[in-house]
């Protein structure tokens, strides 16, 4: 449905929706010839292009005949190959296989890139298969995260694809025998109309080969309203092979020989590796790698490695007391490094001179784990001086860095595969278990596979850092605000500065996941976590506002657009306003509605969120979420909403149950058990409400609408019962603490 | 103990040999090489080692292979064998999964669920799923899925 206002609403909850399916489903069709085509080129399996290309050389190409044509002018591809040979391959009979460095993680890269494809080249969408993440055979790529995909190599993509199409074109004409501009072009058939009958297929132009690059005046992308695959729901592409039990992960892969490894872990960050004894393992059948503290137990079976490994006796020394999950607070104000200015105009002082009222607050957030349901793994070969690792990894070209480096081989010699990733949200950035894998297979001469147990996963994750952010502000006697101190502790200053309309204002921030932590200011390594920084500060500031509506005895949603010019911000308010059906109103106004909304790379969100509050136990139920994205062009529209269901589902996780509990170095957290995730019966009613603003390039959505969540539940709950939870997660045992101080 | 154990796998006669103790989740993966079968945690909590054992829905990660002797083991490879089932065709249609990872876990679940209770409401659908966990969020259109198959079987799964 597409209201007059330009927005898109959809609606998707666990009731209420069961009486609409009920037309039979054609059972049995099947589509098994495509789960054979993926990854083929041109009637290849993966395993010989391999062989065909050799690790590090580009597929098929000759050096000479690269180095004898001279490069044409190129639509700008921002650190990607110029040749557009790179990203696409044409095979005779048609189809289309595309060659992209991203990774599909759940998040529909396989989708969205197939479609940006076939769009610019004038192919069906059907027509194109996805190769992605292996540096054998795709172009180089930083690695997928940070909502990129689209953002910036999308446009490196459709260059390419509307480079092939010009020349294409080109020698269709040529072969015709007819003007370029008079032919026409469908799903790779091109026709002129002036000669019926007359017709060639991209396959036929091509044979096969790469596309000879042509001196062009310009290679014009298509003009966004003729769009016919762009911006229309598409079917996912992993869809057969992931509901079949086809789709393979990094530990699925088998090789003659395979063993599995488990190794030996410290108990905790910080402690030192003092002796083991492997002997019972080695009696058990095990073979045993030793190198100082790096010690693998393998066996052809992977849970009898796991048994080994239980029989190790490994002695470690403890570090001293450190810190724990309710310590870390006051640690990180201590240890953090100097603030720096992330953002000030104005003057605070002249600011608090203007103010009616004061509010000052501090907001409070615990580290928290990845949690992807596929642990890290990697399978791994090395042989002759060459070696290839599948590995789960947002980051396959660094990895492949990370792995020379690690068994002495040059980047060229090393191949990474990356199949389909159980999940990442940011956490497989670092490529840990492949760089073990491969130290193995070398040291073992065998394939040897490392799937991470659930409790390394957690022991070994780059946690979203834990936080402080202290909040000091003012308000006019009109109900402005009329400074704003901003203070950010380990999270990162992405978003940290307001988008409100503020005269007097300073954001200040020190450390980080990207870095810039002191040693020891954190409990072990931590990294970007869906949205990095950006649910921390939207969290504090989206928490903040409400508070200061709430002093100035105004209703959240009038009191944000009160303080708010920007237009974009204040359109997704507007509409997630409409379709939540807000009614204005001083909080606590005791029906639990609240509101949120926020900025990350350029996307914009609003959320609107409905809680119940049970007193007796403090458990929130979040009983419906509206939520409102602009993220300029939409790709795909249904994937944006996957992602954006993904968000709000993984957001209430942090915002109700997620911390990872601590101490001393030692990760409590080993499993589901303690570390609860969300669960069916937490979802609320979703409705997701696409923004249209075409006139601008796409940017992510897979991670934009989890900013608001804590915000807008904590909003909420104070709504519904008049207290603020200031810190996450906000656990019925937090919940009842604050009510029970009113 | 080491012995040999049968059983029936995906309608075909299987045995393996080995310790009688082994958890069936790796005999599968890693001795029948049927891999669409998931690790997630080991210790009976997620749900992604789903399989079914005689009609019911099991943890594999958590069943000795002992206790399948002489059952009948279906595993995600095991389902619409000849063409999708109703229930993957309904978790394609509606993209009930990102990452994939827990889907084969969900729909054996979902079999499971359909096998006992043809025409669950939606309370039932979310009581059966709930300890099946996903952290991708596919979770509304999971339930979606599922009670479109149970609509689409007319009161049952084949
Ligand atoms: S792996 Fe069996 S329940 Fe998680
Ligand atoms: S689809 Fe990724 S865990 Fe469920």
């Amino acid at each position: 449905m597409k209201p007059a206002d330009g927005t898109e609403t959809g609606a998707r909850a666990l009731t209420g929706q069961v009486g609409a399916f009920t037309e039979p489903l054609p059972h049995g069709r099947g589509s098994d010839q495509s789960h054979d085509r993926k990854g083929g080129v041109a009637g290849l399996s993966r395993r010989e292009l391999f062989d065909l290309a050799g690790p590090g050389l580009f597929l098929c190409f000759g050096v000479d005949w690269l180095a004898a044509q001279e490069p044409a002018r190129l639509p700008a591809r921002q650190g990607y190959p110029t040749d557009l040979n790179a990203y696409l391959r044409i095979a005779p009979d048609g189809r289309v296989t595309c060659f992209a460095g991203k990774v599909e993680l759940g998040q529909g890269a396989m989708t969205v890139l197939a479609q940006i494809l076939a769009e610019e080249l004038d192919v069906a969408y059907d027509q194109v298969d996805m190769v992605l993440g292996d540096t054998g055979l795709c172009p180089y790529d930083m690695g997928t995260f940070g909502s990129m995909n689209v953002r910036f190599f999308g446009p490196a993509l459709r260059g390419a694809g509307a480079e092939a199409r010009t020349i294409l074109l080109q020698m269709a004409g040529e072969q015709l025998h007819a003007p370029v501009a008079r032919l026409q072009v469908k799903g790779g058939l091109v026709t002129d109309p002036a000669t019926p009958g007359k017709s060639v297929t991209y396959g036929q132009l091509v044979q096969g080969k790469p596309i000879q690059l042509r001196h062009l005046q310009a290679a014009p992308v298509k003009p966004v309203g003729g769009y016919t695959v762009v911006g229309h729901a598409a079917p996912r592409k992993d869809a057969l092979d992931k509901v079949t039990g086809k789709a393979k992960y990094a530990g699925d892969f088998t090789l003659p020989g395979l063993l599995h490894a488990r190794l030996v872990r410290p108990p905790a960050h910080g402690a030192k590796f003092q002796d083991a004894d492997t002997s019972a393992a080695e009696k058990a059948g095990a073979r045993v790698i030793r190198d100082g503290g790096f010690i693998a137990v393998l066996h052809d079976r992977p849970d009898l490695a796991d048994r080994a490994l239980g029989l190790v006796k490994a002695r470690f020394e403890r570090p001293g007391p450190t810190m724990d999950d309710k310590t870390i607070f006051d640690h990180l104000l201590k240890t953090a490094p100097p603030l720096r200015d992330a953002g000030s105009s104005g003057d605070l002082a002249e600011g608090e001179k203007t103010s009616a009222a004061i509010v000052e607050q501090t907001y409070l957030n615990s580290y928290v784990a990845h949690a992807p349901m596929e642990p890290h793994s990697a399978t791994a070969t090395v042989e002759n001086g060459k070696a290839t690792v599948w590995a789960s990894t947002q980051t396959p070209f660094s990895l492949r860095q990370q792995v020379a480096q690690a068994i002495g081989l040059a980047p060229e010699h090393v191949r990474i595969i990356t199949p389909y990733v159980g999940g990442g949200f940011g956490g497989k950035s670092s490529g840990g278990q492949a760089i073990e894998a491969a130290r193995l297979a070398k040291a073992t001469g065998k394939p040897v596979q490392v799937v991470w147990s659930r409790a390394e996963e957690f022991f070994y994750d780059t946690f979203r850092p834990a936080a402080v952010v202290k909040i000091r502000s003012g308000l006019t006697s009109a109900g402005k605000i009329a400074f704003w101190d901003y203070k950010v502790y380990g999270a990162g200053e992405r978003e940290a500065k307001p988008y409100y309309d503020i005269p007097h204002q300073r954001t200040l921030s020190a450390g980080g996941w990207q870095g810039g932590n002191p040693p020891g200011m954190n409990l072990s390594a931590v990294g970007p976590w869906r949205a990095p920084s950006v649910n921390t500060n939207t969290f504090a500031r989206e928490s903040h506002m409400d508070a200061l509506a709430a002093k100035a005895g105004m209703d959240p949603l009038e009191f944000r657009l009160k303080n708010l010019s920007d237009a974009r911000m204040r359109r997704v308010l507007e509409a997630v306003a409409k379709q939540f059906g807000w009614k204005a109103a001083k909080t606590p106004s005791g029906r639990g509605a609240g509101v949120a909304c926020g900025i990350y790379s350029d996307a914009y969100t609003a959320t609107m969120a409905e809680v119940a509050v049970d007193p007796k136990t403090g458990h929130v139920q979040v009983k419906r979420v509206v939520s409102a994205l602009d993220v300029g062009l939409v790709i795909n529209p249904d994937g944006l909403r996957q992602q954006m269901e993904g968000c709000i589902a993984m957001g209430l996780g942090y915002a109700l149950t997620e911390e990872v509990h601590f101490k001393d170095g030692e990760v409590l957290d080993r499993n589901f058990d303690s570390y609860q995730i969300p669960r069916f019966s937490w979802m609320p009613r979703v409705e997701t409400i696409l923004i249209d603003n075409p006139g601008m390039a796409a940017v992510g959505g897979g991670e934009p609408p989890i900013i608001t969540v804590g915000a807008v539940i904590a909003n909420a709950i104070y709504d519904a019962a008049g207290v603020r939870l200031r810190q996450l997660p906000m656990t019925p045992a937090r919940v009842l603490e604050a009510l029970k101080k009113g | 103990m080491e012995r040999t154990i049968s059983f029936t796998l995906n309608g075909k006669p299987a045995s393996v040999k080995g310790e009688d103790d082994r958890m069936l989740l790796w005999v599968l993966r890693s001795d029948l090489g049927l891999t669409g079968t998931k690790f997630g945690c080991g210790e009976g909590l997620c749900g992604a080692c789903t399989v079914i054992v005689n009609r019911e829905a099991v943890r594999s990660c958590s069943v000795p292979v002992k206790d399948v002797a002489g059952k009948q083991v279906m595993t995600i490879e095991g389902l619409g064998q000849s063409g999708l089932h109703t229930i993957q065709a309904a978790f394609v249609k509606h993209h009930a999964f990102q990452c994939g990872y827990c889907t084969p876990g969900m729909i054996l679940n979902a079999y499971a669920l359909l096998l006992k209770t043809p025409k669950p409401t939606p309370g039932q659908i979310t009581k059966h799923m709930e300890d099946n966990l996903c952290r991708c969020g596919a979770h509304t259109r999971i339930v979606d899925a599922i009670a479109e198959a149970a609509g689409a079987g007319r009161g049952g799964v084949r």
